[in-house]
């Protein structure tokens, strides 16, 4: 071989069999303690070590055929632009080494979290309602601000909202995908893939080219888990996948936060049960820097009024929104101006980005 | 003996004159019609022979021949019973062709000599008045509806002996015409429905009155029960009332159709054609080897309501983007193309989504990429010609049982008549009527901004990302506005009003 092969191209050569997951490379590992030994022992042997079984590393002497192939799309990585971080490396992050299932490696695009700095995972719901999304928003952009990491999933709903919060803050935030980092999923997410690695980074256990399949999400969860202090739920049904994420969290030791909601509201259940079982309660940022003995120097409340440099019939307008969308009926009704007035107001307001319309003729506060 | 009667046949919505000739003569006995007839006209020849025994004629058995001309036009409808008897009655010289120069003859004949009514009697009378014929002879089902048009003298006819005596007594006619004709009531243009019956919906009701203000086609967004078929229902109450020209286009479609409700009255109220989903392109245009007028020529004069529009085949509703602009449908076949009205207002209702909840994150489980797919069932092309688009909400308790006072379908349809009468003198000459006809150059003549709502208006342009066709459309829905408010310039207000209305394309597709 030109190339003297190093053990870190043996890890990605073994991470490339399909059916070899992270704990049977573990196994291997513990047993072997070098991946070029383990390369070289025959696949009856392992299993008559039981060091495989059944499916797992079904071909495994067939795949040495490919170990040229493998190696070069190896080499090819760093050109475009990921790094391949095992934990043989340093740089695997301290968090993730102690869990039982750690991914032998992750492939990143940007950098992997700090290890001195807090972080926390805000999740929840990909169907969220805008008072969920504000909220996620809200409580990602503050931490962010206060230096806090922002750790998420970049689905639809409040994973994408935490990472908008935290990138507006100018903070740096960390996506865990389910797919390749090379494939940006969900498409309608583009400029936040493209954003997050500029200050974070865009992290995946799965290779370069693995496609989003479902299998994928409840495992990668874990790793949001893992490399957070703290978990936020910010909305979540009753069976939902930011669930598997605080479960996993807990497994793993971490604090565990949920923002309450109304009891009738189907999309707070999921939280709602999560503090009945001793989740902490978030109602502000402070709950969670509290949490990390930060110190604000503003006070950040969620209820403050901000009705500053609006003119009197703004404020008429205004102080009927709230977070949840109200239809403009019902702010017409309860304003007592004319349709019009209100159409002129509300679209005036919109443009100063005091409120938000969340679908056509449903308007809501910006928090 | 040959003979010669007059009749009307209908071609589209248009009749033609029809010379019904027969022929007795030496030969081989047996009755033969020409003229390409259809087979409802072919069979006619049993209907009459037996008709005319049935009346107490009888005739020897000699050779007869019936032609239609002009030969060369196909015949379809059973209105020539009447005026073949009439005429073979006559060649038999049983009776005198003398009386019928200057008359008319339309009707089927039953078994028993007995008229029944035909369809399409509006168009074929104007026509026989119109080719200068001074009498009609009707069945007498039908003579209501003939009176309609003036200038012409209908006769109602029971049955053959009747007829007979007409001819043989000519004065009996002279009174024959008169005397219905002061029960001649007409329908009332009084709607059941009213608008003060509608509870809340504040911003349906008024994007309404501004769509039917400026003649815009509207669609309406909004949960299933939430009231969008109510407020549609009651567009043909703002709407001004009929003219008396615009009762008698509007009734001919429905003569034709068969669909006068009580034969003998005009339609005095607007249409409200509200077909299912499961519709046919034909349906929806009309057609058929000789058309007949579609659902679009139906509600002509007035709305044309598609509920879950969606749901429909997109074939199918694009075959409504020519009959949009031109406000007529053209229907082409071998024989010639025919021409129906659509000149109608399109208001469309559909659900949010799949559910039907969103954006009630609650109720609602589709993903935004579902809410899109479905929205994006609808075509474009169709879409770019809906001015006005509105969300309807879901009806609280508090609105069901706090019921206020609302403001009548009466009061609306005066701003909606005085914004009307300011367009026509603002477009007098110009071959337009409406504000949503309005093309490029006339939106920049008679849509100018102020020179800070331009700048307000620009930064919503950027900020939304509207397109060019959003932008022509809002500025033609504020010029609407402004009409309605009676005011000469659009102001900050109706410009403001008109960028809520955008259209779905832009609410949606963009942001």
């Amino acid at each position: 071989m030109a190339q003297l092969i190093q053990e870190k191209e043996y890890l990605y050569w073994l991470s490339q069999i399909p059916s070899v997951g992270a704990v049977t490379i573990k196994r291997l590992w513990d047993r072997y303690g070098s991946f070029e030994k383990i390369y070289n022992i025959e696949e009856k042997e392992l299993r008559k070590e039981k060091l495989l079984k059944g499916r797992i590393g079904a071909g495994f002497d067939q795949w040495k055929g490919h170990v040229e192939e493998i190696l070069e799309t190896y080499r090819s990585l760093e050109e475009k632009g990921i790094h391949y971080v095992t934990f043989l490396d340093e740089g695997y992050p301290e968090r993730l080494r102690p869990l039982y299932g750690s991914p032998a490696g992750l492939y990143v695009k940007g950098k992997l979290p700090e290890e001195h700095r807090p972080s926390a995972a805000v999740v929840g719901a990909r169907s969220c309602s805008h008072y969920g999304k504000e909220t996620a928003k809200f409580l990602a952009s503050s931490l962010a601000g206060a230096g806090v990491q922002v750790v998420s999933g970049m689905a639809l709903g409040i994973d994408g909202a935490g990472h908008q919060g935290a990138l507006e803050a100018g903070g740096d935030t960390y996506g865990v995908l389910g797919c390749g980092v090379d494939i940006c999923y969900p498409q309608s997410h583009f400029s936040m893939y493209m954003e997050i690695p500029e200050k974070g980074g865009i992290i995946s256990e799965y290779s370069p080219g693995v496609s989003p399949e479902a299998r994928n999400f409840p495992m990668r969860n874990r790793i949001i888990s893992g490399l957070s202090d703290v978990v936020i739920v910010v909305e979540a049904r009753e069976k939902s996948g930011s669930l598997i994420t605080a479960d996993c969290g807990l497994e793993q030791g971490k604090e565990i936060f949920a923002v309450p909601g109304r009891i009738t509201d189907s999309l707070s259940r999921g939280c709602n049960e999560l503090i009945r079982q001793g989740a902490g309660i978030v109602t502000s940022p402070e709950d969670i820097l509290d949490f990390f003995q930060i110190q604000m120097n503003k006070k950040l409340r969620v209820d403050e009024k901000n009705e500053n440099g609006l003119a009197k019939n703004e404020k008429m307008v205004y102080s009927c929104l709230d977070l949840q969308p109200k239809f403009i009926d019902r702010v017409v009704e309860e304003s007592g101006l004319s349709l019009g007035e209100c159409l002129t107001l509300l679209l005036e307001l919109e443009l100063k980005g005091r409120i938000v319309q969340t679908t056509s003729c449903y308007y809501a506060k910006k928090l | 003996m040959f003979c010669k009667v007059n009749s009307v046949g209908l071609r589209g919505m248009e009749g033609y004159s029809v010379s019904v000739e027969v022929d007795v003569g030496e030969g081989l006995p047996g009755m033969t019609m020409v003229g390409v007839l259809s087979s409802e006209v072919r069979e006619a020849q049993d209907r009459v022979r037996t008709a005319l025994k049935n009346s107490g004629y009888h005739f020897r058995p000699r050779k007869v021949t019936v032609n239609l001309s002009p030969a060369d036009i196909r015949k379809g409808g059973t209105g020539f019973d009447f005026p073949i008897a009439v005429g073979m009655l006559c060649a038999y010289e049983i009776l005198d062709a003398q009386n019928l120069k200057d008359a008319v003859l339309i009707g089927e004949l039953g078994l028993n000599g007995e008229l029944k009514p035909v369809k399409g009697i509006l168009s074929m009378v104007s026509r026989a008045r119109t080719d200068g014929y001074c009498r009609c002879f009707l069945p007498k089902e039908n003579a209501g509806e003939g009176r309609a048009i003036k200038g012409i003298q209908i006769v109602g006819v029971e049955n053959l002996r009747q007829m007979a005596e007409f001819m043989v007594f000519p004065h009996r006619l002279s009174t024959a015409g008169e005397e219905e004709d002061t029960e001649d009531g007409e329908e009332t243009d009084d709607y059941e429905t009213d608008y003060a019956q509608v509870q809340g919906q504040i911003l349906m009701k008024r994007a309404t009155e501004v769509a039917v203000a400026g003649y815009h086609n509207l669609l309406y967004i909004g949960p299933a029960g939430g009231g969008k078929t109510m407020v549609a229902e009651r567009i043909p109450t703002i709407m001004p009332s009929c003219t008396p020209e615009e009762c008698l286009e509007i009734s001919k479609v429905y003569s034709i159709c068969g669909l006068l409700p009580d034969r003998g009255k005009l339609l005095r109220r607007r249409p409200f054609r509200s077909p299912h989903h499961s519709i046919t392109g034909r349906a929806l245009t009309g057609g058929g080897r000789n058309p007949v007028p579609g659902e679009m020529s139906l509600a002509s004069g007035g709305v044309l309501f598609l509920d879950e529009f969606p749901e429909f085949s997109k074939h199918t509703i694009d075959m409504m983007r020519q009959p949009l602009e031109k406000k007529k449908v053209v229907l082409s076949r071998v024989s010639g193309s025919f021409e129906f009205p659509a000149d109608f207002m399109l208001v469309a209702a559909m659900n949010p989504c799949q559910c039907g909840y969103y954006p009630d994150r609650n109720r609602c489980r589709c993903s935004e990429q579902q809410v899109r797919r479905y929205l994006g069932r609808i075509s474009k092309p169709i879409l770019d010609r809906i001015d006005i688009c509105v969300e309807a909400a879901p009806v609280s308790f508090e609105e069901l049982q706090n019921v206020r006072p609302q403001e009548s379908s009466g009061e609306i349809r005066g701003r909606v008549e005085a914004a009307r009468k300011i367009q026509a003198e603002r477009f007098k000459g110009m071959g337009i009527s409406f504000n949503s006809e309005m093309k490029e150059e006339q939106i920049r003549e008679y849509c100018g901004l102020k020179k800070s709502d331009e700048q307000f208006f620009r930064q919503i342009y950027e900020n939304m990302n509207l397109s060019a066709r959003a932008y022509g459309r809002i500025l033609k829905v504020s010029r609407t506005i402004a009409d309605l408010a009676g005011e000469e310039h659009i102001d900050h207000g109706h410009l403001c009003e008109a960028i809520s209305y955008r259209s779905l394309e832009d609410k949606y597709w963009h942001n």
